[in-house]
């Protein structure tokens, strides 16, 4: 048994979504921040792997289809987009002046922390894209030599975190206005925190793709600068 | 076959994607470029809605399940992150939060302000 489990292909990716649809539906009645589905899925899998000493390779064997899937599931961001095209002419200049305030907000306070912190010029670095989607993340991070796992690491956990926090820091901060709360779920969590804007609303999915495509162009731009500052 | 169809035309803009990925020396992921295209595309009606509606809807519904082995990795990364983990939850919460507020707050500001500029107060206040 052991030794089928682990050879499987299929076996964890079964598991995972199993605890995924679990928790989805249990979410339904339970209304707790800290009941976050992804998280959930993502802490179950790991203690299971761990306990039943199952290599992660093996796990993303079958799992890395469901990361293939990720590219075609982004461009389709688009179609939200598009739908909601009129929202985003009438709201031009909020959308860039927003994100870019987010872009650079994040830049300088990951910044100031490293500072404050004492942090290796790598270790700053490589936490410099912590608000940006993965895949941009890791050029940037490598562009800058930094530590890509950990930049990795490091967006991911900014994601679930946004991910299950998002909403409670937009009622905390009274950020109502839907186009605002997208943009801010999109600037500062990435595609992670845009899979709960589009739960929240259609306007606040559309808003949250649009930030991370910005706010991603933005980064690159001006991250060369801040790599310069430590 | 609908849906086969949707997802080709779909899987074709990300390799349009990989194609602009490869010609631009910028780190810009191919799925950017893709949803560029596919933007560009519904908007000067090359690409209708229909062609790639329902197996879009999909994909985006199931989108947070592909997080997950990205997630699980972490496992991979744990040795190198725990020399780090201090300063590194620190600034991934401090900045989290910041940057939503920043964001969020900015531009809510700035919406306000112009539908006051044109007139619609009535809806914000």
């Amino acid at each position: 048994m052991n030794e089928l489990i682990n050879d499987s292909a299929y076996a964890g990716v079964a598991i995972s979504l199993l605890i995924y649809f679990a928790t989805t539906t249990l979410k339904k009645r339970i209304n707790f921040a800290l009941f976050n589905p992804l998280l959930i899925t993502i802490a179950v899998t790991i203690a299971i792997l761990v306990a039943a000493d199952v290599d992660y390779e093996v796990y993303n064997k079958g799992a890395k289809y469901l990361s293939w899937l990720l590219t075609p599931a982004t461009v389709c961001l688009a179609i939200p987009l598009y739908e909601k095209w009129q929202v985003l002419k009438d709201n031009l200049a909020a959308i860039l002046l927003s994100v870019f305030a987010g872009v650079f907000t994040s830049l300088t306070c990951v910044f100031a922390i490293s500072k404050i912190m004492d942090l290796s010029h790598r270790e700053y670095v490589t936490l410099l894209p912590k608000s940006i989607t993965t895949a941009i993340g890791i050029g940037v991070s490598e562009e800058l030599d930094g530590y890509v796992t950990i930049t990795v690491a490091v967006i991911v956990i900014t994601g679930v975190l946004g991910n299950m926090f998002g909403e409670v820091i937009c009622k905390i901060f009274r950020i109502v206005e839907p186009v605002a709360r997208g943009l801010a779920f999109g600037t500062a969590a990435h595609v992670m925190g845009t899979s709960k804007a589009i739960e929240l609303g259609e306007t606040e999915g559309a808003m949250s793709s649009l930030a991370v495509a910005v706010a991603g162009l933005m980064t690159v731009v001006i991250v060369p600068f801040f790599g310069n500052l430590m | 076959m609908k849906y086969l169809k949707q997802f080709m035309i779909i899987l074709a803009i990300s390799f349009a994607g990989e194609i602009l990925k490869l010609c631009l020396p910028l780190p810009i992921p191919a799925s950017i470029y893709g949803m560029l295209l596919m933007l560009v595309a519904l908007l000067t009606g090359i690409l209708k809605l229909r062609h790639v509606k329902e197996t879009g809807r999909f994909l985006i519904e199931i989108m947070p399940v592909m997080f997950i082995p990205a997630g699980v990795g972490l496992i991979d990364s744990w040795g190198q992150l725990c020399g780090i983990i201090v300063p590194v939850s620190i600034v991934t919460v401090a900045v989290l939060i910041i940057v939503m507020v920043v964001t969020g707050r900015v531009a809510q500001r700035v919406i306000i302000f112009t539908q006051k500029f044109s007139g619609h107060t009535d809806k914000t206040n």
